[in-house]
């Protein structure tokens, strides 16, 4: 049972690097910003795996602060890009 | 058994949308479509994957953070990807050639470079007409 959580954790963290190549690569700064966006829900999602697989309960809270924190620097960097701040 | 068997389902399908979503970050032609890609699928990974955690735990409390998570994801994940599309679009970032319709475009809506004279920078692409 533990095994197909590791498989998933490995997948995701494939998938990680793989949203990784866009964000160095993406031409543009907007390009570059929504490949973070996409990292840190893959994150978040590896995240809630992992305490699964180490049965410790205090990455869901991580993965909560995590979200909210990702949340708030997306908007800041859209005013930012936006040029209304 | 069976719960164990709703778990792997749910886990496994929520990966193959994670890959869908992180593909799409590769593969489409446009900041748009990325970004369509990257929200609404990855929003739906992050809930399959959130269930299969709650069936595995069952326990309330976790059960109640998890649903904490899946209700964040879907306020923020829209309001998240509408900032970052609009603030492309009024930096200009150029839509696919194969784009139809462009209604902010037709509007006649003004850019940050249209509005600035010292750059000579081209409109975004107008294909809507």
């Amino acid at each position: 049972m533990t095994g197909a959580w590791t498989i998933a954790l490995v997948v995701l963290a494939v998938l990680i690097l793989l949203a990784l190549v866009r964000l160095l690569r993406g031409p543009s700064v907007p390009d570059r910003v929504v490949a973070l966006d996409a990292v840190n829900t893959l994150v978040v999602a590896s995240m809630i795996i992992l305490a699964v697989v180490k049965k410790q309960v205090i990455f869901v809270d991580v993965a909560i602060v995590y979200a909210l924190l990702s949340f708030v620097g997306l908007l800041f960097i859209a005013k930012y890009l936006g040029r209304e701040m | 058994m069976i719960n164990e068997l709703f778990t792997i389902v749910l886990l496994l399908s929520g990966s193959i949308f994670m890959l869908l979503a992180a593909v799409g970050i590769c593969r489409m032609p446009d900041l748009y479509t990325r970004m369509h890609a990257a929200a609404k699928v990855g929003t739906i990974g992050v809930i399959l994957i959130l269930g299969a955690v709650i069936l595995s735990f069952r326990e309330l409390a976790i059960a109640t953070q998890c649903l904490l998570i899946i209700l964040f994801f879907l306020l923020t994940a829209p309001i998240g990807s509408h900032m970052i599309g609009r603030a492309a679009y009024l930096t200009g970032v150029k839509l696919w050639k194969g784009t139809r319709v462009d209604e902010w475009g037709a509007a006649g809506t003004d850019t940050l470079e249209k509005q600035s004279p010292s750059s000579a920078e081209p409109p975004p692409d107008e294909t809507a007409s």
